[in-house]
């Protein structure tokens, strides 16, 4: 069994399946666990396209 | 019929357990947490944050396997190499069972391998962090 991802379908799979536990996990009510979750997620995602558009900015 | 969800039905079930039965649920909720990601959550009656939790991290572990990432064995060697192990026995079961399987045994060759190699580790991880919120529960930390 093996599958491809590409690098940053990869990154949002990891980003999804962190943030679900980090908003369960670190807030107490439904609520909040909803939008801590989806605030972890959009910084994940968001961290990964600003991450490297500065590895392209050191590469050029 | 009594609402779970209403504030005085909980005052009247969490004044119902006994104290015995509170310090067993403290020590019992994140061992089950660990072995089965999301089961110390099901048995205090957190069934969604529980199915949340194990779906998360089981589809970070297969993901990794399915990248072809590599399971750490036990070793003494380099300390990454350690690290990696500690964070892969987070895992709890699914650990046991790939091992015992014989899955996970990387692939160089691959970039995304390596990807899958940190999705297992970081699956390990998440488990620790949802045993001991089941544990956080079982000592009434949180609702």
């Amino acid at each position: 069994m093996t599958f491809e991802l590409s690098h940053y379908s990869a990154a949002l799979l990891f980003a999804l399946c962190a943030s679900t536990v980090f908003g369960i996990t670190q807030r107490t009510t439904p609520k909040d666990m909803l939008r801590y979750g989806a605030y972890c997620f959009v910084l994940f995602a968001v961290g990964v396209i600003v991450a490297s558009w500065l590895m392209w900015l050191i590469k050029h | 019929m009594a609402n779970p969800q209403n504030p005085a039905t909980v005052t009247q079930r969490s004044s119902k357990v006994s104290p015995t039965s509170a310090a067993s649920m403290a020590s019992i909720a994140p061992v089950a947490g660990w072995l089965v990601p999301g089961l110390g959550h099901f048995i205090q009656r957190r069934y969604i944050r529980g199915s949340l939790l194990m779906l998360a991290v089981f589809v970070m572990f297969f993901a990794g396997l399915g990248m072809q990432g590599k399971v750490y064995q036990f070793n003494t060697g380099d300390l990454l190499d350690i690290l990696g192990f500690i964070g892969d026995v987070g895992a709890g079961l699914l650990y046991f069972v790939a091992r015992a399987m014989d899955w996970g045994g990387g692939n160089i060759h691959r970039a995304v391998a390596d990807y899958g190699t940190k999705y297992i580790v970081v699956a390990g991880l998440l488990n620790v962090i949802a045993a001991v919120d089941a544990y956080h529960i079982a000592i009434g930390k949180k609702p």
